[in-house]
């Protein structure tokens, strides 16, 4: 009686055959439009970041306090831990206990890495004497990655929300859904990481001083 | 189905109240939201008007010092904020609420709870917003805010953080209204319905939707940068530091001219379903409205610089960005000739709606005629900053999108609260609306061509502009008049020795909205209905003009439907009458939620203990939220 009653209201239903009008579910429609506004949201802080590029009016510019093998070493963890999410999307949907929980906290660990690797380099760069009131490559760079690195922990926190659920058993392969809208998220923060990566360290990383501007020279 | 096992310790009980103050603030009901944004924005629109009131008063007279400078600032930032954010986007988000679930025959939208959210966010954040008035530091820097004017260098009071950080509140609302709405229009809809059968309002909707979802990140990111500078002294917008002082125009009015577009979008909406319905005819080339509308939604992102033709873009920008501006006026005009082709050789009534309708068409094309001037760049350097541009706006916004939702608001009543608006008086509102409107704001285009400046708070006598000033302030009044007999009709029209009742059906109408009780029962559709044709319920009523009107064939069942549509009109004879029909569950969660997120906010201006309160009220309903489940589970249906 509840069962059908619920399928009518065709809302916000935990429902695996999605009884909507274009099939997809609603909570992956809604996911897939969320990451389309964050796309704009991103867009946004990386085009601020490329409108700002070497306009810095004194040091520390970015050839100083960037680092691109360290950052190399970050980018490859949080990348593999999109394999990982796939992988534990595989293995909840195959309803195997073990590996799908191995691999649940598999990527939630492999992103507290990747932000571990950006705490320090925060640091670091203060310690370097750039902070987000330094100049304007402090003020673009820390904001941008920033955002991205709540984006990320946002992340984490869903993921051993996961892992939890997966151990109380409120997360199996009939609603491995669930896993799968968290994935996509997280496959998005992966990807906006590809993008800063290429366009932050990658493009920008040997900017100097602008014409005009002293040259950096690092006291300490 | 819901098979949660976690739960959080319950502290109170889940709302199961359908009456008193606690049924409303637990509520998830589309129509109730609906009722609450309707309310509160109309709030809004007194107070901003009463703003409007105060800048025409000060500038009615020459060399007046009525005000003065500081306060006609404030007053001016406050009004324009006010009558975008919290009047003309939430009473279409009202009109959205209401009736996009009853046009596609759902029974709620697709997150119930995420749009009581919305709902508080909104309230909050405009709240927020003009926190100022008590502290004596409201916003100043215009409604656009244009940095680094708004930045703290130049600004140093509280007035604009405020600004910032009620205006991102009010974001993350419509964020997540735009979210809701475009997957409910896409996954919702009744069977049968395609894209191409949906009400053209649903439409609208659907492209403001994704004109939210898109837009407004981007003034969101502007909106942090500025709040960022303001708070905690980073460079974004800080020109001592190197920073650019156009970047902010760039990236607001890359969000501000769709933004221009979420605003009329719905109103174009509204106005494509009044007409037909007293017309009696089906819209005049319903493809090229929705594909006009499209159209416009997808050019609105290439006429942003169309604002900054002063600015010194170069001449080659303002060349490209002069035409894709003068470009949009092609599907803005195919609409305005659709909306008129549509009442040629119909059988019209002049309902008060209608009328509203039909001024809608006449101002908005004024409003559009001296947009298309804008357009050109070089007649723009002239007109920039002038009260041209002041009279231009006004006849978009007031002249269209607030004459097309007092239209809606006509049409519609009768089904939101089951009895109808007085006629007598409506026409009385129209008619002094109307006229207020075109008193205030018709003059303006003189001042504007003979120099008058926006912005200033005085002017002395001897540039002749004292008479054309008067008459627009007394204008002013006169739409003030409108709004209080706006009131008082819905005073004396829901009086019980006046009271008409509405019936399903009122008008005559075409959509399936009307095919129900008003106002709608609870459940909405006792039965979800099938649907065959565009307008459906209009060829359930009329079979006979299927073929005459659209060409299709006259379907062999269309007897048999118009059956079936009777049977709807009496719920509870159809089987079930809404027994059984689960609905999502009232949730406190969200005005937590939405309460935690505000607070949170608004401590980065205060200091880290009311963070903390906020955050932890905030990840309370989150969190409470998320353990939550949609439906409690049926103790009758336990096993």
């Amino acid at each position: 009686m509840a069962q059908e009653a619920i399928t009518e209201y065709h809302g916000e239903v935990h429902d695996p055959t999605y009884n909507t009008s274009t099939g997809l579910s609603n909570r992956k429609l809604l996911m897939w439009a969320f990451l389309a506004s964050d796309v704009m949201f991103f867009g946004t802080f990386i085009a601020t970041y490329l409108i700002y590029r070497n306009r810095s009016l004194v040091g520390p510019y970015p050839e100083n306090v960037l680092d691109i093998p360290i950052t190399t070493i970050s980018t490859f963890v949080l990348l593999m831990s999109s394999l990982a999410m796939v992988l534990a999307l595989h293995y909840t949907r195959e309803d195997s206990k073990g590996p799908a929980r191995f691999w649940i906290a598999a990527t939630a660990a492999l992103g507290g890495v990747f932000l571990i690797f950006q705490v320090v380099e925060f640091q670091t760069f203060v310690n370097e004497g750039l902070t987000p009131r330094t100049n304007i490559f402090g003020t673009t760079f820390f904001i941008l990655t920033g955002f991205h690195g709540a984006h990320v922990t946002v992340g984490v926190i869903w993921l051993l929300f996961m892992l939890f659920g997966h151990f109380k058993g409120t997360l199996r392969s009939d609603n491995a859904l669930d896993l799968e809208i968290a994935g996509l998220y997280w496959h998005f923060v992966d990807i906006v990481w590809i993008v800063i990566f290429t366009v932050v360290y990658l493009v920008t990383a040997n900017d100097g001083a602008p014409p005009g501007a002293p040259p950096f020279i690092h006291h300490g | 189905m819901t098979t949660t096992t976690l739960s959080i310790p319950r502290i109170w009980d889940r709302p199961k109240s359908e009456h008193g103050i606690w049924s409303w603030i637990g509520t998830v009901d589309h129509k109730r939201i609906g009722t609450l944004y309707l309310i509160t924005s109309f709030i809004w629109l007194l107070i901003g008007g009463l703003e409007a009131l105060l800048i025409r008063l000060q500038l009615a007279t020459a060399d007046s010092t009525l005000i003065g400078a500081e306060t006609f600032n404030q007053l001016f930032t406050m009004h324009g904020t006010t009558m975008v954010f919290l009047v003309v986007m939430p009473l279409s988000a009202a009109f959205f609420n209401w009736l996009v679930p009853l046009q596609i025959g759902a029974r709620d939208v697709a997150f119930p709870r995420m749009n009581a959210l919305s709902y508080w966010l909104f309230l909050f954040g405009s709240i927020l917003l003009n926190v100022g008035w008590f502290t004596g530091d409201s916003p100043n820097g215009g409604w656009f805010g244009y940095a680094p004017n708004s930045g703290i260098t130049f600004n140093a009071g509280s007035g604009m953080t405020f600004w910032a950080i009620g205006l991102s509140i009010l974001g993350v609302a419509s964020i997540a209204a735009g979210l809701n709405f475009t997957v409910t229009i896409f996954n919702m809809r009744a069977p049968g319905m395609s894209l191409f059968k949906m009400p053209v309002f649903t439409w609208m909707t659907l492209i403001t939707s994704i004109l939210l979802v898109l837009a407004i990140p981007v003034i969101g990111v502007a909106l942090i940068q500025i709040g960022v500078d303001r708070l905690y002294g980073t460079n974004f917008y800080n020109s001592l530091a190197g920073a650019d002082p156009v970047l902010w125009q760039h990236m607001f009015w890359l969000f501000g001219h769709p933004e221009v577009y979420i605003l009329i979008l719905p109103a174009m909406g509204i106005v494509s379903e009044v007409l037909p319905t007293f017309s009696r005819k089906p819209l005049f080339g319903y493809e090229f409205v929705i594909y006009s509308g499209i159209g416009i939604a997808f050019l609105g992102w290439f006429v942003w610089a169309h604002h900054m033709f002063t600015v010194g873009l170069g001449p080659a920008a303002t060349s490209a960005f002069a035409i894709s501006t003068m470009a949009i006026a092609i599907p803005t005009g195919v609409k305005i000739l659709n909306w008129m082709a549509t009442m040629v050789r119909g059988s019209i009534k002049l309902t008060v709606p209608m009328l509203f309708s039909i001024s809608f068409i006449a101002m908005f094309t004024i409003g559009g005629l001296s947009g298309v001037m804008h357009a050109s760049a070089p007649s723009d350097a002239q007109q920039q900053d002038t009260y041209f541009v002041v009279a231009h706006f006004h006849y978009v916004l007031f002249g269209g999108a607030m004459m097309a939702i007092f239209s809606g608001m006509y049409f519609w009543w009768p089904k939101m609260n089951g009895y109808m608006l007085n006629e007598k008086i409506g026409y009385g509102v129209w008619f002094l609306l109307l006229l207020g409107f075109n008193l205030q704001f018709a003059p303006m285009h003189w001042l504007g061509m003979d120099g008058m400046p926006r912005r200033i708070f005085t002017y002395s006598s001897d540039q002749g502009w004292e008479s054309l000033n008067l008459l627009a302030s007394i204008g002013g009044f006169v739409i003030a008049l409108g709004m209080l007999l706006f009131i008082y009709n819905i005073w004396y029209s829901r009086r019980p020795a006046n009271r008409v009742e509405a019936g399903n059906d009122p008008w005559d109408a075409r959509t399936l909205e009307w095919s129900i009780s008003s106002p709608p029962p609870h459940y909405n559709f006792a039965e979800i209905p099938q649907v065959e044709y565009r307008d459906d319920f209009w060829y359930q009523k009329y079979p006979e003009l299927l073929e005459h009107e659209d060409g299709h064939p006259a379907p062999s069942g269309a007897q048999d439907d118009a059956e079936a549509a009777e049977s709807h009109e009496e719920d509870g004879h159809d089987g079930h009458g809404g027994h059984g029909i689960h609905l999502p569950d009232m949730s406190y969660y969200p005005i937590m939620a939405a309460a935690g997120t505000t607070i949170g906010m608004g401590g980065l201006m205060a200091g880290y203990w009311v963070i903390i309160v906020g955050g932890i009220l905030g990840l309370w309903g989150i969190i409470g939220w998320s353990l939550e489940p949609v439906n409690d589970p049926d103790p009758e249906a336990e096993h």
